[in-house]
């Protein structure tokens, strides 16, 4: 476990950067952690995945797989890498502060 | 370039930039079972679902997984596996196979794990590379037509070497 300050608050994440605490979750820590990530502006096409990723996390408790919102989303998987280059399978879920997917597809 | 000693988990939390070293991951894949391609599969697309590079490389018997003509018919080898859920005397008996396989593909439907085309569909899209060996090429007269479109090229022994400086190798 270690701490990150990100949008003015400091923030408790495991080793591979998750929220620890997922109510600590605001739409400027996601624009901070996609920065360092890379990924300068969220774009709405983002927003669109990280939205759908934190509706599904609500409804099922887990994170959706990449299979999941490739079917669910319509996004398809050669976009999803274009906007989360360093691996969407952790970037999404990361960003949009839930925990890390525990499908393997 | 990155090597092996330079490698970072990929994701690591930093609270400027994130490490620019990519792990890189290298899969020769040389069975053609069912069950002896998807390991291989799984394992790169969930290395560039995590942002790593990864590179399939498909030889001898793994060469029906890439070939166009096979990869939706390959079976669950069951014959010879201690594992089989059934008795080696019944597993030989025709069509004891293609039960296997059924309810093989049957369970992986309803956990909804793609077909293997659909997976070598989704590691391109992922941007994994498919190279097929050129040594099984020739020794089961096969040419580049015969390949499905994702493979992206026939190397040698010496070119994978070549292409996989730094990566970490697994076998299968």
């Amino acid at each position: 476990m270690s701490t990150l300050t990100l949008a003015g608050q400091t923030l408790e994440v495991d080793a591979q950067g998750f929220l620890l605490n997922p109510d600590q979750w605001t739409p400027e820590i996601a624009t901070e952690m996609a920065r360092n990530a890379g990924i300068d502006p969220l774009t709405d096409r983002h927003w669109q995945v990280l939205d759908f990723c934190r509706r599904d996390a609500a409804e099922k408790g887990t994170p959706p797989t990449l299979r999941r919102i490739t079917k669910q989303l319509g996004v398809p998987t050669k976009e999803l890498y274009a906007l989360f280059p360093k691996g969407p399978g952790i970037l999404a879920a990361r960003i949009a502060g839930l925990t890390k997917p525990k499908g393997c597809i | 370039m990155s090597t092996l000693l330079d490698t970072a988990p990929t994701g690591a939390p930093s609270s400027t930039e994130e490490k620019d070293t990519t792990r890189k991951v290298a899969i020769i894949c040389s069975k053609g079972s069912l069950d002896m391609a998807y390991p291989g599969l799984i394992m790169a697309n969930a290395a560039r679902m995590m942002g790593m590079e990864a590179m399939l490389f498909f030889t001898f018997w793994g060469m029906d997984i890439v070939t166009d003509s096979k990869v939706d018919r390959l079976h669950a080898g069951m014959l010879g596996n201690p594992s089989s859920p059934m008795p080696h005397s019944l597993m030989g008996l025709p069509g004891m196979e293609a039960l296997a396989t059924r309810m093989m593909k049957k369970k992986m439907d309803e956990l909804d794990i793609p077909d293997v085309r659909e997976l070598l569909e989704t590691l391109d899209d992922a941007g994994a590379e498919l190279y097929a060996c050129q040594l099984a090429m020739e020794m089961f007269g096969l040419d580049e037509a015969d390949l499905i479109p994702q493979v992206k090229g026939v190397l040698t022994a010496m070119d994978f070497w070549t292409q996989t400086d730094g990566a970490q190798i697994v076998f299968i």
